[in-house]
């Protein structure tokens, strides 16, 4: 029970991790660096396999396990403690984040190995996997919050990693005032919840939301709650309206957006939603809100990464994509599926990224997918593993993608906040999914080779780059089987692992959607149809990219205006730059600078000043110097005193 | 037996002369005198008052202030001594090195 009783041990590691690399280890070779960072976050995953070990064995009523170290914050009612908590929730969180974790720092020491910035790199993701694991840990908002924040900073960090490029200094600003805007909700969020229950704890938020009755007809407290951290969540888990911070986050280094921004960081806004799922549960309009919102996050990012050049850029709108699925899954109720597909995603996109960076790394940093072509064959491993997270994200039948995104569709189709256009919407997605994940592989691997052959020494990562793409694409692979008895009509491992995290205060709710779904004629059925789209889209992009390589210029000459449009990125950019950011600036240029700062409180300072010297000035003059003059001052002085004392004097 | 206000009268006349001596004339040794003069004017006063009173403490003031007079033209005189070998003037608008 060692671990259980010292929950912290967890986050701590990395975080000491961070300091030695941080602050002392300027001096130090690479190698120390190398074991500290791996050391720490590897001991970090042991600890948590030892937690879901000592976990198991816990009786069920003490299940939400929470431990509370100290008093953190008190102030009149207000009360915070540094309390952590685990359960099922928790350790899949907590598994996923410092394995795939581990797997990227051991890439990391390959794809780094002749930056300049060595230290500075692991101790940054030392430092993120800190945030990361209080975040999940935390057994109330305001330690969540500091966990929340504090990965923002880490991400800002790693994506303006290289600080001396303008482009990735200004997407690191960019990711860290787009994420305020949310954060701004999510801290609202958490004053309502204040005022509401009194209390931050989740057990008191949560027992106290339960007792409440559903909001459903109009908005309440609960409503107002749950669309306030939504808004949060949207900012970090890069959602419509605020996900535009992260295809520019691709500035940072390729490992970065494997484990930030695909596997661990931007999943959080998920894990928030899945996390208050009780709250969501009583107010169907934010649920509705996470549904709309995850489907319509979906679809876009998928139709603006059909058309990207940029190997990068693809991934990250993909990831955006397969991020609102997450969503749509906790809108429509299935919180274990979102939370399934967050694990399975935090897989197979890990695995793309570090496959994508293998291709930078062979390529000498080329990113520009018409630059590439034929790499099949020279990089073989780095080939394979890709080629199967492609069949995962698709959801080809049996890979890990396939299980969790249709269980997700599933209970689109037919749970109990089923939605037939979401559903439809959602196929459709999948097939673009497909469709632009071959299309990357394809242009990558396939065809003739569009890049330099003389200028390029192309070669095959080493060892340590290649480890983490094995162990990812096995997971990958394998990681579904989790959930895959259900297809049979078995039982769903995962979810039922997770059931007591999720059923307890819906229980009526779920029971009904599942008895609807355990049809197995039904599920073949309704199988089917992500599977097919996501067949189509194979299907297309094979004639597009591999058969008729003559095609696709022609398709976008034929086709200006749409192209156009999604090679721009509905130009949303540029729309927040003349909707908010140029009026902004225009406010605070010359509204709030040039007159509120410069001829307000700069004046009334210098006026002060000014005053101050003339009264000096003028004040100067009565210290002549000579003595008699002193002397009248004296006299005058004195005779005034009498004055005023004879005039008291009754 | 003279009623209190004369000599109160005279003693103030005194001590306007010391103040208006010490205020508007030039010599250092007239403002030195200009002071004797007003610590004189006080010691009327306070005699006159142990008299009117019939109490011996305004004269034991009388001859502190006597004795610290004493001292103070002792030092006072040292100083006009050096001031008027240094700067060849007994001119008290000429002594201002320490002016800024």
């Amino acid at each position: 029970m060692f671990v259980l009783e010292h929950l912290w041990i967890i986050p701590l590691l990395p975080l000491l991790g961070a300091a030695a690399n941080g602050l002392f280890g300027r001096a130090w070779p690479r190698k120390t660096v190398n074991g500290i960072a791996l050391g720490a976050t590897g001991l970090a995953f042991l600890a948590t396999a030892e937690l879901a070990r000592e976990f198991a064995r816990l009786d069920p009523a003490q299940i939400p396990w929470t431990r509370s170290y100290f008093t953190w914050i008190m102030a009149g009612n207000f009360r915070a403690d540094y309390a952590l908590q685990v359960d099922a929730l928790t350790l899949v969180m907590l598994g996923v984040v410092t394995g795939v974790g581990w797997l990227i720092h051991l890439y990391s020491t390959g794809y780094m190995a002749d930056d300049g910035g060595y230290r500075r790199f692991f101790a940054y993701l030392n430092l993120f996997m800190f945030f990361m694991l209080t975040l999940v840990l935390a057994a109330n908002y305001v330690v969540l919050f500091v966990g929340w924040e504090g990965v923002g900073l880490s991400s800002y960090l790693l994506i303006g990693f290289w600080f001396l490029k303008k482009p990735a200094t200004d997407a690191g600003n960019k990711a860290f005032w787009v994420n305020r805007i949310g954060d701004f909700g999510f801290l609202l969020g958490l004053f309502v919840l204040f005022r509401q229950f009194g209390s931050l704890d989740f057990s008191a938020v949560f027992s106290g939301a339960a007792a409440m009755p559903v909001e459903s007809a109009g908005a309440g407290v609960l409503t107002a709650a749950a669309l306030l951290l939504l808004a949060g969540a949207t900012g970090k888990s890069a959602q419509i309206p605020l996900y535009v911070w992260l295809p520019d986050a691709m500035e940072g280094p390729t490992p970065v957006s494997a484990l930030i921004h695909a596997a661990t960081m931007v999943a959080a806004g998920v894990y928030v939603v899945a996390r208050s799922h009780v709250l969501f549960l009583h107010a169907p309009m934010a649920m509705t809100a996470v549904a709309v919102i995850g489907c319509l996050t979906a679809l876009l990012a998928a139709t603006i990464a059909l058309v990207q050049t940029d190997i990068k850029k693809v991934l990250a709108y993909s990831t955006i994509s397969q991020l609102g699925y997450m969503f749509l899954g906790c809108g429509v109720g299935a919180f274990a599926s979102g939370i399934f597909h967050l694990m399975t995603h935090a897989f197979f996109k890990g695995l793309l990224f570090l496959g994508a960076g293998s291709v930078l790394h062979a390529l000498g940093g080329e990113q520009d997918l018409r630059r590439m072509g034929g790499l099949r064959r020279v990089i073989p491993w780095t080939y394979g593993t890709m080629l199967l997270a492609s069949l995962a994200i698709a959801g080809a039948p049996g890979f890990s993608g396939f299980f969790s995104k249709d269980e997700i569709l599933l209970a689109a189709r037919s749970g109990p906040h089923a939605n037939l256009v979401l559903y439809t919407l959602g196929v459709l997605t999948a097939g673009l999914t497909s469709f632009y994940t071959f299309r990357l592989l394809f242009l990558v691997f396939h065809g003739a080779p569009r890049y330099d052959e003389s200028q390029t020494q192309v070669h095959e990562s080493p060892r340590s780059m290649l480890v983490p793409l094995v162990v990812l694409a096995a997971l990958s692979l394998a990681g579904g089987w989790w959930a895959a008895p259900q297809l049979v009509g078995g039982r769903n491992y995962f979810e039922s692992y997770l059931a007591p995290v999720f059923v307890a205060p819906a229980a009526t709710e779920i029971a009904e959607g599942e008895s609807a779904v355990r049809t197995p004629g039904l599920i073949g059925a309704l199988l089917s149809a992500p599977v097919v789209a996501g067949l189509a889209g194979f299907l297309v992009a094979f004639w597009l990219y591999v058969k008729r390589t003559d095609l696709p210029g022609r398709v976008a000459k034929s086709l200006p205006v749409p192209h156009r449009w999604l090679a721009g990125k509905y130009f949303v950019d540029e729309l927040y730059g003349a909707a908010i950011v140029r009026p902004l600036l225009w406010l605070s240029t010359n509204v709030l600078w040039h007159r509120v700062d410069e001829r307000a409180i700069d004046a009334a300072v210098n006026g002060l000043g000014r005053g101050a010297a003339r009264s000096g000035d003028s004040l100067r003059r009565l210290n002549s110097g000579n003595t008699r003059t002193y002397a009248a001052w004296v006299v005058v002085g004195a005779v005034l005193l009498t004055t005023v004392l004879m005039w008291m004097a009754p | 037996m003279v009623p209190i206000p004369y000599y109160l009268a005279l003693s103030a006349v005194l001590f306007g002369l010391g103040v208006a001596g010490f205020v508007f004339k030039r010599n250092v040794l007239t403002v030195f005198m200009a002071i004797e003069l007003m610590l004189n004017a006080v010691n009327l006063a306070f005699v006159a008052f142990s008299r009117a009173l019939g109490q011996p403490e305004g004269q034991v003031f009388v001859f502190f202030v006597i004795v610290v007079a004493a001292a103070e033209a002792a030092v006072g005189l040292g100083i006009v001594i050096v001031i008027a070998r240094n700067r060849q003037s007994l001119n008290v608008e000429r002594i201002n090195l320490l002016k800024l």
